[in-house]
């Protein structure tokens, strides 16, 4: 079974030097091996790691080494990379395993006592109880839910459940075919997403699909990238970097190069992008091809996070409908131009989301990141020059191309170009992603989500890797120049209410173990730093040491994480913890 | 006859390091360039034969005009760069990541530019608590040599070493993720039963003794291990007739540990099982 599953990633063995059992024809003459051949396929090896763990809900030692011998690749090396992801098991799981975000917009949402009641009831995370067992997750997406589990389903489909309950939990783990049932997300509003049907290519027609691909084929690469230049766009994953300069940048490159739409969403409070591919699989894929065309690449990946199967299963069959149509392929849209896709699926690595990382996760290594430079569109995926967009920045273009850059560029603020969209979670009325053009404040963005559940304690803007605001700063418009003026990042457009019922503690302490929990080990300052920082919040609520020496560590902290780690996750890892502290929400002298 | 490959002489870029102007080869490191001018950078994961694995942050200097700290080992020198390799600044962070390392590992037995470079930042690992510091046993699974990972800083120079830098085995790598990460084999199998071949060259290269020869690791357990009376003797192996320089550490006109000078040029401190470990017919009493 395990072969079978291997085998369906990687082809089946033709030799007895690749793994067949019997000797073959070719055997007598051929060398196999080498490090050029070991070199090609190893980007598959994630891939076949998926297979085997979602056949069989976990990769023994036979299987990894069947793996290593296909790929081919060491056995530790494989071991290295399968050990490096959440959602790949080395050691034996039940058949069903529920992740339960704990994170902390469910936190806001009282996920803590449904998970006192779940403990009560299986055990603790972790334990296996017959078939099944649950385990706490960080953020998993499903913010607006206020409760999510994701459930990998050995020999079947692995589900999402938002919101979730204890029930529920325990109806998963014991039925015969788990399905999906995840309530609709309210309204994105301002377009007409929710028209469309997700599975046919017609209905996306219908509602203006593909006519910006066209248009795009008729005004030429040069066109359209003046237009992206024009529009201001920047990118809408966290570092919002001028979109205009990273496409000029690829497109000025000669030789092999690669698009890359990041949907590796995986910071807490974040769940546009998610809801995005849900709602409208075949934009995404009509903007990348667009990407495509304009830098010169022909060949195009989306990563995903390996949480989102329902948006995974959408991209996946509208790639199948896309492909059919001839709207990608050898000839896309009868434009000339050569440009597929290929779906990756994350395997739980939030570090995979920083864009280096997720090079070396495509290409089948340890999803961590590189030391820059030299910068992805110098030489990124395969050493190749390499354009990568989050989700939100490549629903832009679109309609950027469509209507000009310069209408887009009308749309927003001085430096802050276009709508937006801002995940509202946590304690308001109406949790959901809203779009409003840039220059909303935080309380327009309340009160469009119903306002306030109870008391404004504090406001999470950006993320885990973003920072505390409280009443004071409502009228802050949450756009790149305000919030850089105010010295708080805008992040992935979170905005995470929490009510004066929230035990503050909890949260921070909950943002430094995300952190301790997904570095991924590579530099000093955040392997060691990120633990540190999470054992000195415990002494501080703790108590009993003294309040200053530990502001200090965390200070010291701060700026080591700051200054000397190697990529975004490191550098970000202590910047809600030092706005907690700086507005008072924590480390006040008791 | 030989001929040597004629290269064109690389352009000088002029820079400022430390306030002094110098003009260095284009290509070279921050690090290389601090060497020309005998500016010290302290390095730990960095060694000269292997490519920079970035892991440490160790070497961090200060580059005018960048928002962070840069790693000297791997970043590259533009013109007109302006350099601070020992600023307020860089002196706080490194102080930092030290202690970061030794609250985390046992850094006993690194060597003495790194116990000088401590001193030198005020190391003060105890004030981070030792909540994180692990406790694995060392494993001891033949003759040749342990692993005594609660010595390994992650560094990455075994893995290189084992891997694409100089040996192409890929008998280790690292498991898991973040502080709970570590060298292993695929599901930790002991090394005589991995793709292990017992160059040693894993253990030429490792800086904090996490990695070590069992006739060393025994003599600390007995308290006979004195590197004050050892000598060194260089020979050439006699095993074949590559010619790779060997470094004999001698005590009580024993061999006690074998390695290679990282500066020859046909070893670059590598060696394969017989060079390494095949010493024990020397002293055979029946030669």
């Amino acid at each position: 079974m395990e072969r079978d599953a291997i085998d369906r990633v990687l082809g089946p063995p033709d030799s007895l030097w690749s793994g067949a059992v019997e000797r073959s024809a070719v055997d007598d003459h051929v060398a196999y091996g080498g490090f050029r051949s070991s070199q090609e396929r190893r980007h598959l090896l994630l891939p076949a790691l998926h297979a085997v763990q979602s056949d069989v809900g976990w990769v023994s030692h036979g299987a990894l080494n069947y793996i290593s011998e296909r790929v081919p690749v060491s056995p530790a090396e494989a071991f290295g990379v399968a050990t490096f992801y959440d959602l790949i098991a080395t050691e034996e799981r039940p058949a069903r395993v529920a992740h339960i975000c704990d994170d902390i917009a469910c936190k806001a949402a009282g996920i803590d006592d449904v998970l006192a009641d779940l403990t009560e009831r299986l055990g603790e995370s972790g334990t296996t109880i017959g078939s099944g067992m649950w385990r706490r997750s960080p953020c998993l997406g499903q913010c607006e839910k206020g409760s999510a589990a994701f459930v990998q389903v050995a020999g079947g489909d692995d589900v999402s459940v938002a919101p979730v309950s204890v029930d529920q939990v325990i109806e998963i783990l014991s039925v015969d075919e788990p399905t999906s049932h995840v309530t609709p997300t309210s309204p994105v509003i301002g377009t007409s997403l929710l028209n469309i049907d997700t599975a046919s290519l017609e209905s996306f027609q219908n509602e203006g699909g593909y006519t910006a691909l066209s248009r795009a084929l008729a005004l030429g690469p040069d066109r359209i990238l003046d237009d992206i230049t024009a529009s201001g766009l920047r990118g809408r994953g966290g570092a919002a970097f001028p979109a205009g300069i990273k496409w000029n940048a690829v497109a000025n490159e000669t030789g092999t190069k690669y698009v890359i739409c990041n949907a590796d969403e995986s910071e807490p409070g974040t769940f546009k992008d998610r809801v995005l591919m849900e709602s409208n699989p075949f934009g995404l894929i009509e903007a990348l091809t667009i990407a495509g065309y304009a830098v010169g690449a022909s060949t195009g990946y989306i990563y995903i996070r390996g949480e989102y199967p329902i948006a995974h299963s959408r991209l996946s069959s509208a790639l199948d409908s896309a492909r059919q149509a001839g709207f990608l392929g050898a000839d896309v849209a009868q434009g000339g131009f050569a440009f597929d896709i290929e779906l990756r699926k994350g395997a739980g690595a939030y570090i995979c989301g920083e864009e280096t990382a997720l090079f070396n996760s495509i290409e089948g290594f340890r999803g961590e990141p590189r030391q820059k430079p030299p910068f992805p569109t110098q030489a990124g995926l395969f050493g190749r020059p390499t354009l990568v967009n989050n989700v939100e920045s490549l629903m832009n273009v679109p309609a950027i191309v469509l209507n000009g850059g310069e209408a887009f560029a009308a749309i927003g603020t001085e430096e802050s170009k276009g709508p937006k969209l801002f995940c509202l979670s946590g304690n308001v009325g109406r949790p959901g992603v809203y779009e409003v053009p840039f220059g909303a404040t935080t309380r327009d963005l309340i009160d469009l989500a119903g306002g306030i559940d109870g008391d404004l304690g504090a406001i999470l803007i950006g993320g885990a890797a973003g920072a505390f605001i409280t009443e004071n700063d409502l009228d802050l418009p949450l756009t790149f120049e305000d919030t850089r003026a105010h010295n708080i990042g805008l992040g992935s457009g979170v905005v995470l209410v929490f009510n004066t019922d929230t035990n503050m503690d909890d949260i921070v302490a909950r943002i430094a173990e995300f952190f301790a929990e997904e570095s991924c080990g590579l530099c000093v300052p955040c392997r060691a730093g990120t633990v540190r920082q999470k054992e000195t919040l415990i002494r501080l609520r703790t108590g009993g040491t003294d309040t200053a020496t530990e502001l200090n560590l965390l200070s010291d902290l701060d700026h080591v994480l700051r200054e000397a780690s190697i990529c975004g996750l490191g550098q970000a890892a202590s910047a809600a913890v030092q706005s907690a502290i700086s507005i008072g929400l924590i480390g006040e002298p008791a | 006859m030989i001929e040597s490959p004629v290269e064109m002489p690389a352009s000088l870029i002029d820079i400022t390091i430390d306030g002094r102007s110098v003009a260095v080869s284009e290509g070279a490191t921050i690090l290389e360039a601090c060497a020309t001018i005998d500016v010290e950078v302290p390095t730990l994961c960095y060694l000269e034969t292997l490519t920079p694995f970035n892991s440490c942050r160790v070497c961090v200097v200060e580059v005018e005009g960048s928002r962070n700290l840069v790693p000297a080992c791997s970043r590259e020198i533009t013109p007109g760069m302006e350099i601070s390799t020992e600023s307020a600044r860089v002196q706080g962070i490194r102080k930092t990541v030290y202690e970061l390392l030794a609250s985390t590992v046992d850094m006993s037995l690194v060597d003495e530019p790194t116990k000088q470079a401590m001193a030198r930042y005020n190391v003060d690992p105890d004030r981070w608590g030792t909540w994180a510091r692990q406790h694995r046993d060392v494993k001891i699974e033949d003759d040749l040599y342990i692993r005594d990972y609660d010595k390994c800083i992650m560094c990455y120079r075994c893995v290189a070493a084992c891997g694409p830098d100089a040996q192409n085995t890929f008998a280790i790598d690292v498991a898991g993720r973040g502080l709970s990460s570590t060298i292993a084999t695929e599901f930790d199998i002991a090394l005589p039963d991995s793709a292990c071949v017992y160059c040693g060259n894993c253990v030429g290269v490792c800086p904090t003794g996490a990695l070590m020869f069992t006739s060393e690791f025994r003599m600390r357990e007995a308290g006979t291990w004195n590197e004050t009376e050892q000598h060194v003797t260089t020979t050439i192996c006699s095993f074949c007739g590559i010619g790779c320089n060997l470094e004999l550490h001698v005590q009580d006109n024993r061999i006690v540990k074998v390695t290679s000078p990282l500066d020859h040029s046909v070893t670059s401190g590598h060696l394969c099982i017989k060079g390494r470990f095949g010493y024990s017919y020397v002293q055979s009493e029946d030669a």
